[in-house]
């Protein structure tokens, strides 16, 4: 697995590269803006490119333009966006355009080493990390009464799910068993009268599709 | 010798500084001759008979003195900074207006009344003044002049001397009364310029108004750009290496393996603290200027409040276009401290932020389901809230009957 990493602060970018090298990434190259990104990302053709949203020139949403251009020349390459904040309509923006190997998450995130290379893997091999602060301002968008049937506790599957967990993964972050996940996942697809879905990505789409996002 | 100083200072004291008023009222008159020859142009040059020709040789050079009314004016002006150092305020809030509207203008017309009443008025008291310093500096130095009259008169008129001794002495006197009178002229004028070649005291006060607005927006500008510069520093210096350090504590976290149990503690202790200290920075410069409300506007700053906050909040903000970064930031600081008063007081199951714009007015509401009985008078949460929409002319208002619901409502003035 080869990754490319595109963040203007150095020292962020020497500790992602360290947390994707203990991921068993290889750091093909590190660049610090969007224009050597793309060269970077044809040269290399990587399986991952992280990406920061503010980079120079401009330092307002380069990362994400330059996200859609990587994913629609080299769909192989999944990209991983970092940001200092969340923005939904970015994420709305990425999802639309396509629902696998697209990744969304605050730049604090990289310090949770273990579950950050967790995300690096899953959107490597073409699923979604969204990062539940977007999940959650998702949910402030949408005016939507089905949502408000929901009990707490599925709230909180819900946007793990969105999140583009597995429910072993929803398990072990709500610290339950994964039946108990099963159960609520079933009684949140009732409630939203979702058809039921068996792959992690296809899930986020059916919940973002229902979010009105993608 | 001190006692000759001391003489010689009571003696002189009069005439300290005299020099200045006496050329200022000498321009006077100088300004006024000037005025005086274009009225009696005509007449110089023909004698008018008829009853017509008088009206015309009177009112065609009376125009043309009402005409230059502006340079008179500047002249007067000009006057008094150069011969008293007095400035006079100029009597227009930025440029002088064009001649027709001068003349409807309050300020013209107070400005003619002193060209043709007052000014000429002066310069005649002027006139007399200066001739009233001439025969008192003869009057004085008579015994100067004696010298050129011929000697066989002086011969047939002993006691010459006497008379002339009261001669010097009434010139002295003359001389001290001069003195006096032309810094009094100068005082008088310089009154009477100050009222009609100046502003009215509505105009200075309109004026001081105008002038305190501005530099209060400047203010509230300033300190605004200065959250910005904070927020954006604290987000590339010490943000960024919080974030490395927890990334590098996270990493030893996870690869050193085989470390003893309470090495292992201090370490979970440690990446925790960064993590905790990386949430509390960044809710800071939240709260100073988040780095989105200046790179996507006021409605995804909005939600990632709603988002963050405890209770469910709908938000809803269709804005044409964006307001200024001053009233946006201001309108954030009002969302984000009435939601958090919605928390920590109201008890609701939730809330409601909307944004719109009606022409020139930019209208916040944020209402809550909770007990009610909010006080803006009590609290300083409430109290903050109205002094930072005071900064930019905005109005605040709260409706909170005990038991509910509450509705802030907050208008601020944003340019269309």
């Amino acid at each position: 697995m080869r990754a490319v990493i595109a963040e203007d602060s150095v020292l962020l970018r020497i500790g992602v590269v360290k947390v994707l090298e203990m991921a068993g990434f290889e750091v093909a190259a590190e660049v610090g803006d969007a224009e050597t990104l793309l060269a970077a990302v044809d040269e290399h053709r990587p399986d991952i490119a992280v990406v920061d949203v503010r980079m120079p020139p401009g330092f307002t949403d380069e990362g994400v333009r330059a996200a859609l251009v990587i994913r629609r020349q080299w769909p192989d390459t999944a990209v991983l966006l970092l940001s200092q904040y969340v923005e939904e309509r970015y994420a709305a923006d990425l999802l639309a355009a396509n629902t696998t190997g697209i990744g969304y998450l605050l730049k604090q995130r990289v310090a949770d080493v273990e579950e950050f290379a967790d995300a690096l893997r899953r959107v490597a091999a073409g699923g979604t990390a969204l990062d539940p602060q977007v999940v959650s301002q998702l949910l402030v968008r949408r005016h939507s009464d089905p949502l408000d049937r929901l009990t707490p506790r599925e709230r909180e599957v819900l946007e793990l799910m969105a999140g583009g967990r597995s429910n072993a993964g929803i398990a072990g972050q709500l610290v339950v068993s994964e039946s108990a996940v099963a159960k609520h996942i079933n009684s949140i697809f009732a409630k939203l009268d979702l058809p039921k879905a068996d792959a992690d990505h296809r899930r986020v789409l059916a919940v973002l599709r229902f979010l009105g996002v993608a | 010798m001190p006692i000759t100083a001391r003489l010689r200072g009571v003696v002189l004291r009069p005439f300290q500084g005299a020099g200045r008023p006496v050329a200022f009222i000498a321009t006077g008159v100088l300004i006024q001759l000037v005025v005086l020859l274009v009225m009696a142009l005509p007449w110089m040059l023909f004698v008018p008979v008829s009853m017509a020709a008088v009206l015309l040789a009177v009112l065609v050079p009376l125009a043309a003195v009402v005409l230059s009314g502006p340079l008179l004016t500047v002249a007067q002006h000009d006057r008094f900074h150069a011969r008293l150092g007095v400035d006079i305020p100029s009597p227009y809030s930025g440029r002088r207006p064009p001649l027709h509207k001068w003349l409807r203008s309050p300020q013209g017309r107070r400005q003619l009344m002193y060209h043709l009443l007052d000014g000429p008025l002066l310069a005649l008291a002027s006139a007399f003044v200066l001739l009233t310093w001439a025969a008192a500096v003869t009057a004085a130095s008579v015994y100067v002049w004696l010298w050129l009259v011929p000697l066989d008169w002086r011969v047939d008129h002993p006691g010459y001397t006497t008379w002339a001794a009261y001669v010097t002495a009434a010139g002295i006197a003359l001389l001290y009364a001069a003195s006096w009178l032309s810094g009094a002229l100068a005082r008088l004028d310089t009154r009477a310029a100050t009222v009609l070649l100046g502003p009215s005291r509505e105009e200075q006060l309109a004026r001081r108004v105008e002038a305190l607005a501005e530099s209060r927006a400047g203010l509230v500008d300033a300190a605004d750009a200065e959250r910005r510069r904070i927020e954006r520093d604290l987000h590339d210096g010490a943000q960024q290496r919080l974030v490395s350090l927890a990334v590098n504590l996270g990493l030893a976290k996870a690869t050193l393996g085989d470390l003893p149990e309470n090495a292992r503690r201090v370490i979970d202790e440690a990446h925790r603290e960064a993590k905790e200290a990386i949430e509390e920075l960044s809710s800071l410069v939240r709260g100073l200027h988040p780095a989105v409300l200046e790179d996507r506007g006021l409605d995804a700053a909005l939600s990632g409040l709603a988002a963050r906050a405890p209770i469910p909040v709908r938000v809803k903000a269709d804005l044409p276009s964006r307001p200024s970064p001053t009233i946006e930031a201001v309108a954030y600081f009002v969302v984000s401290e009435a939601l958090t008063n919605v928390v920590k007081h109201a008890e609701a199951s939730g809330a409601e932020v909307t944004l719109e714009r009606f022409g020139p007015t930019l209208l916040v509401v944020v209402s809550d389901d909770g007990v009610g009985g909010a006080d803006p008078t009590r609290g300083t949460g409430l109290a903050g809230l109205a002094k930072r929409v005071a900064s930019v002319d905005g109005t605040l208002s709260v409706t909170s009957p005990v038991g509910g619901p509450t509705v802030l409502t907050v208008e601020l003035p944003c340019a269309p």
